[in-house]
């Protein structure tokens, strides 16, 4: 019998969900971008007419590029080097860290431009770079935003989906030497980040950036944005090092093809993004620019372990952002309330098994499974039913039952024995009745009270329907 | 006579009827109603003891449980030619999550599979299996204005989505209101809406302010887990109005049975203390 802990500790989501709630900033622009990203995704698909199909192929793509990713990684290795360029391998994020930190030293780099890389926040890359004396500078417009302000991207895809326009502006008037420049039209606000950043491009040492998709098939890292700020930074400086993790893996072009298909459509509602770019290898003699050198490196950070697990699935994500564009739950609350880099129903699966710390345990519990994630998901990843896996092993690791566990087990065993079960109801209801008097519903009530402090709880009926039901068939009976 | 005129040779399907917890417990209308829509489609309605589907286990890390509690409801219903639910989200726990419970080793699978292939939500078995079609509408609400939440399981486990509207049109001859984000969670999602209560109190605000905006007096759905979480919410929000939107389970309209006060609202009886 497992020891009965009285007062569970307040999980921390429950805490900065609250505060997020009550943020007027932060509701305003969940507000704005919220259904948004849905009317544009489904207008894009009805555009098209076979998206299921192109579901059905993207998620072929994604099974069969790890049931065999050992293999694909090393010819991925062996094509980079061909090209002239350099694979690094990353167990931990720490090893990724000094990776980069090598690169950028060997380099003497004292700058290193910046596209928009999970993995990079994934391993605190920028704090790490500035320890070491290079400094990082965000090229992509959201991750911009965000670099002045030292936050955290709050949305795979839009960093800064957190940030209304009057932030932004406020954000720019402190940092920027503005003059008479304007800032009233979110085109102000663009080219007033372009002037800025179009600088840092020509003087930067280093250009770092994550990795949409690497293809096998020849050694080439694909990179998906709509600002052009990938391409300035993966060509301009002498040296450009990709950002990534082992899982980004496809076979062939064909297979990259399939996946750009479902890629924007589920991310943004564009049929292509502004911008699809592929790098293969450093500078070669025949070519005009492009990188002297050209490196790889590549984190693990505990995605082989879910290779053969029931958790693989998860591996196939794009890291479209479609699952949290139409969760109600990430809607609510915003990004930051996951404390991960990777928010919203992927976020509450990869997080747990990436991190593996006890808080991490409510992400998968914030969740009222309704399955909207699952039916938007291009790869068809079973997000719900994965988050039910992981309250499983939460539960199976758990040395102590809390209350709330302990009432679910005792209500099941119970539930065994129907006789035992409706007598017992009746019971409790005659005791409501008596509770209830003549009003039509509860204000509150002792054990609900997560329910009556916003809703009210209509007053059942004296008896259960069972005990009605049979009642009338002996009635019935002549 | 609004009964479906049944063949009388054919022998009447013999219907399990599983109310679910929360109809048991809270508003037995709900099952009384649905009996009496199985039994104008021609069915007879049998009501053997019963408890929990065990979403709330399956939901909450026990999957032990959870196949105990299954096992008991196959065995409980295994006598009938189908069981009868009115809920998507009961239903679904048992259609689509059953079978994942017991592992291709377990000789219970088999049985568990064949089991589901019987288990139907009311609304899919009205209109899927028995097509029913009653020979005058049980009420006419042409005139009225209703919206229809979709809850999430029925919509996305068991693919519910036409079936109430068209039963709603040839039993009451009403066209539902859309409203805003239908498809969208109203934030009850079992033990969630207690322990991310404050969260869940966003959902259902959303949820209620697009039936409010759709400027329909009645809100149906076929979950009364959802309907107790959204009527909570109208009663709540708008305490004195008395003409805020009413809150029904869609068996209650088909079977034309509005005799009930509407979810959460005053009853004549509870009024005279009966």
């Amino acid at each position: 019998m497992s020891q009965v802990q009285m007062h569970e500790p307040q999980p921390d989501f429950i805490i900065r969900s609250r505060a997020s709630l009550e943020d007027e900033h932060l509701q305003e622009a969940l507000e704005k971008a919220g259904s948004g990203f849905v009317h544009k995704r489904q207008a894009a698909i009805d555009r098209i007419g076979n998206f299921e199909q192109l579901r059905d192929q993207a998620q072929r793509v994604r099974a069969r590029a790890l049931k065999n990713l050992d293999l694909y990684l090393l010819h991925f290795e062996k094509k980079v080097t061909e090209a002239g360029g350099q694979v690094h391998w990353a167990e931990t994020p720490e090893q990724m860290r000094e990776l980069v930190i090598g690169l950028c030293q060997k380099q003497n780099a004292k700058t290193a431009t910046k596209g928009k890389s999970m993995v990079g926040e994934e391993v605190d890359l920028n704090e790490a770079l500035e320890a070491a004396g290079v400094a990082p500078q965000e090229t992509d417009l959201g991750e911009y935003v965000l670099q002045l302000a030292h936050e955290r991207p709050s949305h795979i895809v839009a960093p800064a989906l957190h940030k209304t326009k009057a932030q932004v502006q406020r954000l720019f008037r402190d940092n920027h030497a503005l003059g008479e420049r304007a800032l009233d039209e979110v085109a102000d606000i663009v080219n007033e980040a372009r002037a800025v950043i179009r600088d840092r491009f020509l003087q930067a040492d280093v250009g770092i950036t994550g990795a949409n998709m690497l293809i096998a098939e020849t050694g080439t890292a694909a990179i998906v944005t709509n600002e052009g700020n990938g391409d300035l930074t993966a060509t301009l400086p002498r040296t450009h090092i990709v950002t990534t993790s082992i899982d980004k893996i496809v076979p062939t072009w064909e297979d990259a093809s399939a996946i750009l298909r479902v890629l924007g459509r589920s991310a943004t509602g564009q049929d292509i993004t502004t911008y699809t770019s592929f790098f293969t290898g450093a500078r070669s003699d025949q070519d005009k620019d492009g990188p002297e050198q050209f490196h790889i490196v590549l984190l693990d950070n505990r995605r082989s372990e879910l290779l053969g697990s029931e958790y693989e699935k998860m591996l196939h994500c794009i890291r479209c952002g479609a699952c949290m564009n139409h969760c109600p739950v990430y809607q609510s609350v915003g990004g930051h309330t996951y404390n991960s880099v990777y928010p919203g129903p992927m976020g509450a699966v990869l997080t747990p098994l990436l991190r593996h710390e006890e808080q991490d345990n409510q992400l998968p519990n914030a969740s009222t499974f309704c399955g909207r994630c699952e039916s938007v998901c291009p790869v068809r990843i079973p997000l719900p039913g994965l988050m039910r896996k992981l309250r499983d092993r939460e539960q199976r690791e758990r040395k102590h039952a809390g209350m709330a566990q302990w009432a679910v087990k005792l209500f099941c065993k119970l539930s065994r024995h129907p006789a035992v079960y409706r007598r017992l109801n009746d019971f409790n209801l005659r005791l409501v009745a008596i509770a209830r008097g003549r009003k039509p519903r509860f204000q509150s009530l002792p054990f609900l009270s997560g329910w009556t402090r916003h809703r009210d709880f209509p007053a059942p009926e004296k008896s259960s329907f069972q005990s009605q039901w049979q009642q009338r068939q002996k009635e019935k009976q002549p | 006579m609004i009964e479906t005129p049944s063949n009388s040779s054919k022998p009447k399907p013999q219907v399990g009827l599983f109310v679910t917890c929360p109809v048991d417990l809270v508003r037995p209308s709900i099952g009384f109603a649905t009996a009496t829509l199985l039994e104008r489609a021609g069915c007879d309605v049998h009501v053997p003891p019963q408890s929990c589907c065990g979403q709330v286990a399956l939901n909450n890390g026990q999957p032990e449980q959870t196949r105990a509690l299954a096992w008991n409801i196959v065995q409980q219903f295994d006598e009938y030619d189908y069981v009868v639910i009115p809920s998507g989200s009961c239903g679904g726990t048992i259609k689509t999550h059953y079978p994942e419970l017991f592992d291709e080793h377990d000789q219970r699978l088999q049985a568990v599979e064949a089991f589901c292939e019987k288990v139907f939500e009311l609304t899919t078995f009205l209109t899927q299996v028995l097509d029913y079609t009653p020979v005058q509408a049980a009420l006419d609400l042409s005139a009225e204005t209703v919206t229809y939440h979709d809850s999430c399981a029925g919509l996305r486990e068991l693919n519910i989505k036409q079936q109430p509207r068209t039963l709603l049109k040839r039993c009451a001859n009403l066209d539902i209101t859309e409203m805003q984000d239908t498809d969208v969670c109203c934030g009850f999602g079992g033990t969630f809406c207690v322990k991310y209560s404050d969260v869940s109190n966003h959902m259902v605000t959303n949820k209620v302010n697009n039936i409010r905006r759709s400027g329909a007096s009645m809100v149906l759905g076929g979950d009364l887990s959802c309907l107790l979480n959204i009527a909570g919410k109208l009663q709540r929000l708008e305490p004195d109005n008395p003409n805020r939107v009413q809150v029904r389970h869609i068996a209650e309209v088909l079977a034309g049975e509005l005799s009930t006060p509407a979810i959460g609202e005053h009853s004549p009886a509870l009024e005279k203390g009966e």
